[in-house]
């Protein structure tokens, strides 16, 4: 579980986050979502420690990190799976080097005991012929699956991706969402997303977070989500004929 | 102001890179990756301009000497003198800025920009050490390329004063072991172990520092390419100052 109380960030005089609170839950898929511009990369990344905040804590498990030695925090860090928005995949290694990385870098496995594991993930991304390729060689889906791979090898805590479904055609999203969904649910992962999928939102959704300007303006699920009166939250996600009529069929079908 | 920031955040960088080793498994694969990168990678290139730059002085040399009274053989002490106090040492470090500096920026820099160096944070990796140390200590073995580059240098004069008719190989011969003073040498060695350290540090600032796309990762490249030009001038002239004079 992570707990986020009261986070405050700036640049320079422009406050980016303004005091967010929520909880993201283990073993949910928890999406964090919002317009363009509205602070979800930035909270992200404070999440991930990639950014230092001016006022707030994160929790990861109840330990505060901000209070945590180098040494907590790199034990922390080597629990997070990370998925980034460009698959961030290292160019200059095959697939199966770049999933066995963490491995090496966290683990004292023998090579075989790793090769196992790599061949072991990589069939559970559907993607078991691939482990010669590298990254170049590979489509968007695939880098997509690699980077999941990767990111669930040394068996983590804690899932963040950033727009997992970014530049990936319908079909090949919804096969990311549910092995998103299934591998958190197998595993008991607290997983965050940051999204503006709105089929994304509508899937896999179990809690959602919804930023605006800086500040958590709803927090609620897929199911919730539809029944909201909250204008703001509304305005986004049913932007679209397609969504306001797929709400529209829902509120009718549930009257 | 911002020079002086830049200046502060390259030493930080240097502190950071010796801090918190990554596995020594993993950095023996990148050491070994990045001496064939850097170092072998760079030998056809170095061993041809040496060649051909080591004739091009020797037959400049042997030109602008026309006094019958000036003996044949200063024509090799004069390209040994010019290839082993600054023609190796130092304008081999500005080519190999251009080459490997280039090569570590916009790596390094590409790494940054889809996000490579951001995976390595998240995992709690040291990405100053795990990317910057390997090239530092890779270049270690850069005096390696300036003695091929000494050599090839000498020999492309000899190639040029014999077969253009401007001495004797004999006379070249004595030239070149005329007032032989190892500390040049040496000189010109602890100079390069000083350029290798610019030629690791600040393309590598540059790259790592780097914001915005792929048009600023070539900005980077020719900014590093400058940076460290100017750094090698300006050391070798405070070298230079303090060594032999």
């Amino acid at each position: 579980m992570i707990e986020v109380n009261n986070l405050h960030k700036s640049f320079g005089d422009v406050e980016v986050l303004k005091g967010i609170s929520t909880t993201f839950e283990k073993g949910k898929t928890n999406l964090i979502i919002g317009q363009s511009g509205s602070g979800k990369t930035v909270f992200l990344k404070c999440l991930l420690g990639l950014f230092d905040y001016e006022e707030g804590t994160i929790a990861y498990d109840g330990k505060i990190f901000s209070l945590l030695s180098e040494d907590e925090k790199r034990n922390i860090r080597a629990e997070i799976g990370m998925v980034f928005q460009g698959s961030a995949l290292f160019d200059s290694m095959t697939i199966a080097e770049n999933v066995m990385f963490p491995l090496q870098m966290f683990t004292k496995q023998s090579k075989s005991e790793m090769e196992d594991r790599v061949d072991f993930v990589l069939k559970r991304v559907n993607l078991d012929d691939a482990h010669k390729k590298m990254p170049s060689e590979a489509s968007g889906g695939m880098q997509k699956r690699v980077a999941i791979a990767r990111a669930i090898v040394n068996k983590p805590k804690y899932l963040f991706c950033d727009e997992p479904n970014s530049g990936l055609d319908p079909k090949t999203a919804i096969v990311i969402d549910n092995l998103i969904q299934e591998i958190t649910d197998e595993y008991q992962i607290t997983t965050v997303i940051n999204s503006h999928d709105m089929n994304s939102v509508m899937e896999i959704g179990e809690k959602i977070v919804f930023l605006r300007n800086g500040l958590k303006a709803w927090e609620g699920s897929n199911k919730t989500i539809f029944k909201t009166d909250n204008e703001v939250v509304t305005d986004f996600v049913y932007s679209s004929n397609l969504f306001k009529k797929v709400r529209k069929m829902y509120l009718e079908e549930n009257e | 102001m911002t020079y002086l920031h830049n200046i502060g955040a390259y030493f930080l960088m240097i502190k950071e890179m010796f801090r918190k080793p990554t596995k020594w498994t993993v950095m023996k694969q990148l050491i070994l990756k990045d001496i064939d990168d850097l170092i072998i990678g760079s030998l056809g290139i170095v061993a041809f301009i040496s060649f051909f730059v080591g004739g091009v002085v020797t037959i400049q040399t042997a030109l602008n000497i026309d006094n019958p009274l000036i003996p044949k053989y200063l024509v090799g002490f004069a390209t040994r003198q010019s290839i082993i106090l600054e023609f190796a040492p130092t304008f081999m470090s500005i080519i190999m800025a251009g080459k490997v500096g280039s090569f570590i920026t916009s790596s390094i820099g590409t790494m940054r920009v889809t996000e490579q160096i951001d995976a390595l944070e998240v995992m709690g990796i040291n990405s100053l050490n795990y990317l910057v140390f390997p090239k530092f200590i890779s270049l270690l073995l850069y005096p390696f390329i300036i003695s091929i580059a000494m050599f090839l240098g000498i020999l492309g004069g000899m190639a040029a004063c014999v077969y253009g008719g401007f001495s004797t190989l004999e006379d070249y011969n004595v030239g070149i072991q005329t007032d032989f003073e190892t500390f040049h040498v040496t000189y010109a060695f602890i100079k390069t172990f000083v350029f290798a350290f610019v030629l690791a540090t600040i393309p590598s600032f540059h790259g790592f520092y780097m914001k915005g796309g792929a048009l600023e990762v070539g900005k980077a490249s020719t900014t590093s390419f400058v940076w460290t030009s100017v750094v090698i001038i300006v050391l070798n002239y405070f070298l230079t100052q303090m060594l032999l004079s």
